[in-house]
């Protein structure tokens, strides 16, 4: 049999060149057309500044952050399968999960792990950007997107937090939400909020929780917000921060 | 010392171990390449040379397929195989179900909130728990606005931007990272301080009377009006008196950086300073002079 014939007879019919718009061959067009013609590789320039894949330059922390954000995106689907958000099965699911699921610990653990290392990754990333003055003029905006993201992502960490229904859970964000009580004008024990008629019953806190205590709606808020409606957000932001990344003229470089 | 390790190899304090060795490495390696970079320039360099020093030779500019793409590629294999090492030896922990009966003491917010919580100690929840965390967030995204120095733009340099660098690395790892640490490894029952080799000792006490600003400098009760409007002055001066000093000298309204800054900037830049150095000047007076709040009112204290 004629592999070379084959190749040709496969590679130039019509489902082929459907799918795939240009040939393999390693040559500068090609490379070129690799990162044109492919939806995820045209995030991308054709061509970067070469300090751009030195590690020393860029720590790579904005890249682990987006892939870690896609490992939290794709562990966390799947840990959605096994849990419900209710007061009633919360806790058993994760118990579930940890004995009686397949890979349910491992799963978990890189869930969590990811989580820590997506807050240390932001970090890191807003420090390097620091460092070289990446935010300078035409970056400015970016940078604010940044800092958003950057909130962002310890706000989905702090809603995951609670999830597990256990004592650590709870007690982080009894003692994180009790914070907004103290808002002023809103809180109930803020300045001015019993001016405004702020009780326990009435206040931003109680927005937050869906109640006066860290209990079942405070559950069901947190999952919402931690897996449908913060993650939404953030995805819009970092479509913003990459597109504005190429338009502001790519990685920043000395001029 | 013993519990000390146990601590520290909590599974969830193992992130903040880490993030603490990667921050003084990072630290490093920018400070590494800024010198390297200031003694290049120093030497005479344009900018370009000194921080292509290293290229001479290659081309500027190189394909993303396949270099980047190759770089990516291996990062998120790296990545994974250290998450998945990660996952298999330690287990995320999970205590008891949840009980509003029973507090744990210490009762900690998430580590990230840490250096927050760890600011109650010296301000009012509405301040450490809301305003500062505010004005963290806005003053970080004022910064492009605010600092306006052309230069270190792309690169890594000391001697062009000191002032924007020792602010930033004073509040990153100082009020931050430093915070974090101290409330998770320090901090223990009734939040009190413990050193490495002290035990966790739920049972401990500690004598300390804190007294407010009017009483311990002027002998006024803080709860007067006498004492009010002395609060008041201590706090309402504050500001000015890191923000004026400055403006009044001549050589200073005339320099480069002030003309170029304008006086609505420099204002901004200021109160945000002010607000900022606030953090520790409150810090010191609790811990050395045992001061309370400076400012008492019917309504909140500062």
């Amino acid at each position: 049999m004629d592999v070379d014939a084959l190749k040709k007879e496969v590679t130039t019919s019509q489902l082929w060149r459907s799918v795939m718009r240009h040939d393999l061959e390693d040559n500068p067009r090609t490379r070129v057309l690799k990162v044109m013609s492919n939806l995820f590789m045209h995030l991308h320039p054709v061509r970067i500044p070469r300090f751009g894949l030195y590690l020393k330059h860029t720590w790579c922390m904005g890249g682990i952050t987006f892939f870690l954000f896609l490992v939290l995106t794709v562990t966390g689907t799947l840990l959605m399968f096994y849990y419900h958000p209710v007061k009633e099965a919360a806790y058993a699911d994760i118990k579930y999960l940890e004995f009686d699921v397949p890979f349910g610990m491992l799963l978990r653990n890189m869930h969590r792990w990811a989580a820590h290392a997506m807050v240390i990754s932001v970090w890191l990333h807003m420090y390097r950007v620091f460092m070289t003055g990446s935010y300078k003029p035409p970056r400015e905006f970016n940078w604010v997107v940044g800092v958003l993201l950057l909130t962002l992502t310890m706000l989905l960490s702090f809603t995951g937090y609670l999830l597990t229904d256990d004592q650590l859970g709870f007690w982080a964000v009894t003692v994180g939400t009790n914070m907004a009580r103290a808002t002023p004008l809103l809180g109930h024990e803020g300045p001015f909020g019993d001016k405004l008629g702020m009780t326990p019953y009435n206040d931003i806190r109680f927005a937050m929780l869906g109640g006066s205590q860290v209990a079942g709606n405070a559950l069901l808020r947190a999952y919402i917000w931690h897996c449908i409606a913060l993650p939404l957000i953030v995805a819009v932001f970092i479509s913003i921060h990459f597109w504005r990344v190429r338009k502001d003229g790519g990685i920043s470089a000395p001029q | 010392m013993h519990q000390f390790w146990e601590i520290i190899s909590k599974a969830d304090n193992v992130p903040i171990v880490i993030m603490l060795v990667l921050v003084c490495f990072f630290t490093w390696l920018s400070f590494r390449e800024a010198l390297k970079y200031d003694r290049a320039r120093a030497e005479g360099k344009t900018v370009k040379q000194a921080v292509y020093a290293e290229e001479a030779g290659f081309p500027e500019r190189v394909a993303v397929w396949p270099h980047l793409v190759r770089q990516e590629f291996l990062v998120a294999i790296g990545v994974t195989i250290f998450l998945m090492l990660w996952s298999i030896a330690l287990d995320a922990p999970l205590e008891e179900l949840a009980n509003p009966n029973v507090t744990p003491n210490p009762s900690k917010a998430p580590w990230y909130f840490l250096g927050l919580q760890e600011l109650l100690v010296y301000f009012d929840p509405w301040i450490a728990g809301v305003m500062l965390p505010n004005v963290i967030v806005v003053g970080l995204m004022a910064i492009p606005y605010i600092d306006i120095n052309p230069k270190g733009s792309g690169y890594y340099t000391l001697r062009e931007r000191p002032l924007a660098i020792s602010i930033f690395l004073f509040g990153f790892l100082f009020l931050w990272v430093l915070m974090v640490c101290i409330g998770t490894f320090a901090r223990g029952p009734g939040w009190l301080w413990f050193w490495p080799w002290q035990h966790w000792d739920v049972h401990r006490v500690v004598a300390e009377t804190n007294i407010d600003f009017s009483d311990k400098f002027f002998g006024v009760d803080s709860a007067s009006p006498m004492g009010f409007w002395i609060g008041l002055a201590a706090v309402a001066l504050w500001f000015p008196a890191v923000m004026f000093p400055p403006l009044l000298l001549p050589s200073f309204r005339r320099s480069e950086f002030f003309q170029r800054l304008g006086i609505v900037r420099y204002l901004v830049f200021a109160s945000l300073l002010a607000t900022m150095l606030a953090t520790p000047v409150k810090m010191i007076l609790r811990i050395f002079l045992h001061v309370k709040y400076i400012w008492v009112t019917e309504w909140f204290n500062v």
